[in-house]
């Protein structure tokens, strides 16, 4: 009897099921909703580059809409092995994009995108896209904003010495500091850029005692690039010198001191990926966020009064690289 | 080039950066002395750590207290420090393994609190350099040694303190005894169970304040594993320091000595490869590991779990 009860319960949700979508006419088709996965190596809100992809992705939601665009991420994937479970996990989900936000996923993306052919994958920064056509690359020209932040600095700095908090010399960080030196010394030939890498990107620590170092050996502007640069952030505060940001605003930790920062606006090549990925193309091209493209976007911090034959100068460098008469890695 | 090293402004900056960066170090690895002492290996310290810099820096910046925050450490520390003592002690786990459970478990919560409770990256306005009269105006040795916050200090006057306890008190007689000798020191009434449960506690209280070191003095921000393996080379110069307190901060002190030296290496642009020079620390240390660690001999009874009648 108790079975019975069971069957005949179960029919009748069956039913009414079945009823339930009798009315089958007036239903209209799902409006299409692309999703995006991401797989990045330290913090959404890490104020440099994990940042700079979630803000980006933040932005396209925005402009097309919660139900029509959405993404889900995974954060702190510093362990590759990790990342790789995450990027396979994502691809047998159906997404329609999946992004790996670090050269270090390279060679877990070339492994497992042939496996997923109808879905499209991302990676950078870097211009390889393994000769797959679901593979889709990404840069920064990371040197032209950090050519520009050289300009303003050479200008700015009263001893001549400037600091550079590096984490490995390797990808963006190399270009931007290699940018950055050669706007310094376009500007000021005698001016000095010493640059110390500390060999990590988490090392909050060592970061903020290099930026000692360097306040020690005289410099009166700082500037460096990666996640762990808010130790060397915080001394820079403390003594009252003047820093550069990159990949993210970092306007917001010390407000009275950051002159200036390179923003990352991948939102740009995102969206030319998209609309390949909407006419059925997966990947097999690479991609440069550049300042003449909106990708890179100088953003000067209002709240510090910057001299205007600074601010010219710093204009006259931007149009200089977009024009192409100056070259910020000579 | 080189020569630029020795001018008295760079061997001052080593020497102040070397003494600031030892301090985390410090606290860690005394505590860890402790437990090790008394047999219990606890490989948590960085989870612990972790913990404690986020409740320093979470409660500080509620509150507005660098002292409530001390203490959010210390509490912490020692919560941490009580389930690392039950799960070794009262569960007999492989310490070696219950240990990196306990560094994953403090990486994962610290940030996990993080994102929900701060969501990004904030600064306070931490524990400042103690100004004291007389000693801090003294040329060069003021600014390398007087011229830090408490609780760089306090680091080097714990060393002294646990140097005491360990050789000068019965507490650390006992402690000793649990660690080279668990079964003669329980036949003579010493309960195994209840020193290593302090040593090991202590070690958690101790790692806890090492985060605070670094959250609300040091760099005054929090970031997700912002420690970012210091733990773990502070449980490494335990050993260095054959588990004498002074011998510890010597490792201590020489691993940021050296570390400072190769930040001013790179500044001073001294042409050494920057990989070979972010190297020079951890390869120093290993040469001096592997000479000094033929002279020592570890308590007898470490990593292994006591029970009575066995």
């Amino acid at each position: 009897m108790k079975h019975l009860g069971k069957i005949l319960i179960l029919l009748t949700v069956a039913v009414m099921l079945l009823a339930g979508c009798g009315g089958g006419e007036e239903e209209v088709a799902a409006p299409e909703v692309f999703r995006v996965a991401v797989v990045m190596p330290s913090a959404i809100n890490d104020l440099a580059f994990s940042q700079s992809m979630y803000d980006a992705l933040s932005a396209i939601q925005a402009e097309r809409g919660a139900d029509k665009f959405e993404f889900v991420y995974s954060e702190s994937m510093f362990v590759v092995d990790d990342a790789a479970a995450a990027i396979r996990d994502y691809a047998s989900q159906g997404y329609n994009l999946i992004i790996a936000h670090g050269s270090q996923y390279g060679s877990s993306l070339q492994e497992i995108a042939p496996e997923f052919p109808e879905t499209s994958f991302a990676w950078g920064t870097t211009v390889d896209t393994f000769g797959l056509d679901n593979v889709f690359a990404y840069e920064a020209r990371a040197e032209e904003g950090g050519y520009v932040m050289g300009v303003m600095a050479a200008m700015l700095s009263e001893s001549g010495i400037v600091g550079v908090v590096g984490p490995i010399e390797t990808g963006d960080a190399k270009l931007y500091v290699d940018g950055f030196t050669a706007g310094v010394t376009a500007t000021k030939g005698e001016a000095q850029v010493n640059a110390n890498w500390i060999g990590s990107f988490s090392d909050v620590a060592l970061a903020s005692e290099a930026a000692q170092t360097h306040i020690g050996a005289g410099a009166d502007i700082l500037t460096g690039t990666a996640q762990m640069v808010v130790g060397a952030i915080g001394v820079a505060e403390e003594n009252g010198v003047l820093w550069f940001g990159t990949q993210s605003s970092q306007t917001s930790l010390a407000p009275s001191i950051v002159v200036a920062n390179q923003v990352y606006r991948w939102e740009v090549v995102l969206k030319e990926m998209i609309s390949l990925i909407e006419g059925q193309t997966y990947g097999g091209q690479s991609f440069l966020i550049t300042l003449e493209n909106g990708g890179l976007e100088v953003e000067f911090n209002s709240a510090y009064a910057l001299p205007d034959e600074v601010k010219t100068a710093a204009q006259a460098a931007i149009d200089g690289i977009v024009d192409g008469s100056i070259d910020p890695l000579p | 080039m080189i020569g630029n090293l020795f001018t008295e402004a760079v061997l001052v900056g080593i020497l102040a950066s070397g003494i600031r960066l030892a301090t985390p170090y410090l606290y860690a690895a005394i505590g860890e002395t402790f437990s090790q002492r008394s047999g219990v290996l606890n490989l948590g310290v960085e989870g612990q750590m972790l913990i404690g810099a986020f409740a320093a820096f979470f409660v500080s910046f509620t509150t507005g207290s660098l002292w409530l925050g001390l203490l959010a450490a210390i509490i912490s520390g020692l919560l941490m420090g009580l389930a690392m003592a039950f799960v070794s002690i009262n569960l007999q786990a492989e310490q070696g393994i219950s240990g990196i459970g306990f560094y994953l478990f403090g990486l994962g919560l610290s940030d996990l609190l993080f994102q929900k409770m701060l969501g990004t990256v904030e600064t306070v306005s931490g524990f400042r350099p103690i100004y004291i009269p007389y000693l801090s105006d003294i040329p060069i040795i003021g600014d390398i040694f007087f011229n830090q916050n408490i609780l760089v200090y306090g680091a080097y006057l714990l060393v002294v303190a646990a140097w005491f306890v360990l050789n000068k008190t019965t507490i650390g007689l006992k402690i000793k005894a649990v660690g080279e000798s668990p079964e003669a020191a329980d036949s003579l009434g010493v309960s195994v169970a209840r020193v290593r449960y302090f040593t090991v506690i202590l070690g958690g209280g101790l790692s806890g304040l090492a985060g605070a070191s670094l959250s609300i003095a040091l760099l005054n921000v929090f970031q997700q594993n912002m420690t970012s393996g210091l733990g773990f080379i502070a449980v490494a110069l335990v050993y260095f320091g054959g588990w004498r307190p002074f011998a510890v901060m010597g490792g201590a002190l020489l691993f940021s000595m050296v570390n400072s030296l190769q930040l001013w290496v790179q500044v001073l642009n001294i042409p050494i490869p920057s990989d070979f020079a972010v190297m020079m620390p951890y390869v120093l240390t290993i040469i001096a590991l592997v000479i000094t660690v033929q002279r020592v001999r570890p308590p007898s009874a470490l990593t292994k779990p006591f029970e009575r009648g066995h």
